[in-house]
């Protein structure tokens, strides 16, 4: 591991998240291998790697979608380990999905309320009726708003185009107001404008949101990151600041040397 | 809101038609013949909770509805009055319906099917083998219909009236539900359930809860049934009975409100009405199920109103929006 003795030194905050020693295998197949990371509160952190490095793996073990074999993940200095899925989305931690993941017969609105809907008490009430809860709409709307789809709002989701589901994907993400946010691939199948768009609303999130984010686009992601993980073979290969990443010849040999 | 005041509009009529009822037809049989529509709806409206809203198909609610009738017809033979044995088939149906809901929730579509089918099967065996609890084959007569206020629900048009109310309380439930937090919690769990999970949902708690309240509402249409019948025979646990509900569902169009109605009177008609002119009334209901299937696949609802948005389009000759992109495709440039 080359974590420079200085990120420790200057008396740092424990990590808004951290995993140590996780390990997964599909059959004989090790997709995650003892991998350790730790993510200072408010930093943003880039996920590099070749296809079937076990990128998105690594974010399923975080978010709990998929059971680990071994290890551990810390929460803001609370062990999640053993936590399912959703109390993970209650405690703060949300993601977006490298593959769309939303609701196809809603409208985009419904889609961001159902985010705000998760966290809410109001989800398992039978008797009142979702589209007068303003207070729910509203923050949907606004959280639309943030991602510049507000003019859309009633548009049902399979009328949009790709770049708007992008953008709807960090929409039900940030709603969700959370304290770490998984980023899977978020400029994925965009036009140069939608990246540009997609940048500017990235650059946005406040200081208070930690962001953990897996991209392919290295022109957006390595002005977006200030520490970057470079995973190969469900390992993590080099860990360290963007210049300390780039220039190491691990990372050429492994990823941008093609 | 022109749409809204049509909707109202359209409920004040059909509840005028449905309420003046027995005055128009004017005809004890055609009158028994809507009490059974009501009856089969209200069922098909609680398996419409799960088939259509959870996306989880059931194949054994026969068994939840023959689980109240039989509970209970028992208990009034037993010399128990109306209210307890009524209260206690719906005791009964919810904690069948948890049971059913343990087992079968450990799977989902066809899966969720077959453990739903199987245990079917079993309420299905205990009314028919176990003679000594329900008789067998020969099934429990039900000794009379309560009276409400002190008004006897024996005449046909009196009960008529007693199930018009619960069908409509039923409806009234079932749009609240359909509206509700709960219900949207619902459907995203059909549609997305990882994402669902990922967002902060219970699934499993969500799908569990929807059970309990399909199953309430199967056990009152039992119970309806059974008043109607005054009668219940292990016919009403068999695995037919499941699958005209599943056919009343999907024929009308699942996840619509008005769907599982128009299906229970189709099955209802063509079981009681054509079946005195046609002899193979089955054979006819096949064949109306597959033009169903073929011609409106998303339902007869559904369908209608697909087909009256197209020739209203058509009449008014206008060009057609652009086609939407239907299908979510990756495009990486």
């Amino acid at each position: 591991m080359t974590a420079p003795a200085d990120a420790t030194a200057h008396n740092a905050p424990p990590p808004a998240l951290a995993v140590r020693g996780l390990t997964k295998s599909f059959g004989g197949l090790r997709v995650t291998k003892n991998v350790d990371l730790a993510v200072a509160p408010g930093e943003r952190r880039l996920i590099i790697g070749p296809n079937g490095a076990g990128k998105t793996t690594l974010f399923n073990l975080i978010t709990g979608e998929i059971a680990l074999d071994s290890g551990a993940i810390i929460f803001n200095g609370a062990d999640i380990t053993r936590q399912p899925s959703r109390r993970r989305a209650h405690l703060g931690l949300a993601r977006t999905y490298q593959i769309i993941t939303l609701f196809a017969r809603d409208t985009i609105l419904r889609n961001v309320t159902l985010a705000l809907l998760g966290l809410s008490d109001l989800r398992w009430n039978p008797f009142i009726a979702l589209d007068r809860q303003r207070h729910l709409v509203d923050a949907a709307r606004a959280a639309l708003a943030r991602v510049g789809l507000d003019h859309l709002a009633d548009r049902p989701l399979a009328q949009t185009s790709y770049g708007e589901r992008r953008r709807v994907e960090i929409a039900m993400a940030l709603a969700q107001n959370p304290k770490v946010l998984l980023l899977d691939e978020p400029f994925a199948g965009l036009s140069l404008d939608e990246r540009r768009d997609v940048q500017k609303l990235l650059m946005g999130i406040p200081r208070d949101v930690t962001i953990v984010m897996i991209e392919h686009d290295m022109d957006v992601a390595l002005e977006f990151a200030e520490r970057i993980t470079l995973l190969h073979f469900g390992e993590v290969i080099v860990e360290g600041s963007r210049a300390e990443v780039v220039a190491d010849p691990r990372t050429r040999e492994v990823y941008l040397g093609h | 809101m022109t749409g809204g005041t049509a909707r109202l509009a359209a409920i004040a009529v059909a509840t005028l038609l449905l309420a003046t009822l027995p005055a128009w037809v004017a005809n004890t049989y055609y009158v028994n013949i809507a009490s059974q529509i009501m009856v089969f709806a209200v069922f098909a409206l609680a398996l419409n909770v799960l088939v259509g809203y959870g996306g989880l198909v059931s194949l054994g609610h026969a068994g939840l509805f023959a689980i109240a009738g039989y509970t209970a017809a028992l208990l009034m033979e037993a010399g128990h009055g109306h209210l307890v044995a009524d209260l206690a088939g719906l005791a009964a149906v919810l904690v069948a319906s948890a049971a059913f809901a343990v087992l079968s929730l450990r799977a989902t579509g066809i899966g969720f099917l077959m453990i739903t089918l199987a245990l079917g099967q079993i309420v299905w065996g205990i009314a028919y083998r176990w003679a000594g609890l329900t008789h067998g084959d020969n099934g429990v007569n039900v000794a009379g219909r309560p009276a409400i206020f002190g008004l006897s629900l024996a005449s046909s048009n009196a009960f008529y009236y007693a199930t018009l109310v619960v069908f409509m309380i039923a409806i009234a439930a079932m749009a609240l539900f359909v509206r509700s937090p709960f219900g949207a919690s619902l459907r995203g769990t059909r549609d997305q359930p990882r994402r669902m999970n990922a967002l902060g949902y219970n699934v499993w708690l969500i799908r569990f809860v929807a059970f309990l309240f399909s199953g309430f509402w199967t056990g009152v249409s039992g119970l309806l049934f059974i008043y109607y019948n005054q009668f219940v025979s292990p016919q009403v646990a068999s695995l037919q009975q499941s699958a005209e509900g599943l056919l009343m569902v999907i024929s009308g169009g699942s996840a619509t409100l008005l769907g599982p109605i128009v299906g229970s009177a189709i099955v209802v008609i063509m079981k009681n009405v054509v079946s005195a002119y046609v002899e193979r009334w089955n054979m006819a209901l096949g064949i109306i199920f597959v033009l169903i299937i073929i011609f409106m696949p998303e339902g007869l609802v559904p369908g209608s109103v697909r087909l009256w948005k197209l020739a209203w389009q058509g009449s008014r000759r206008q060009p057609t929006a652009p086609p939407a992109p239907a299908a979510l495709k990756e495009q990486r440039p």
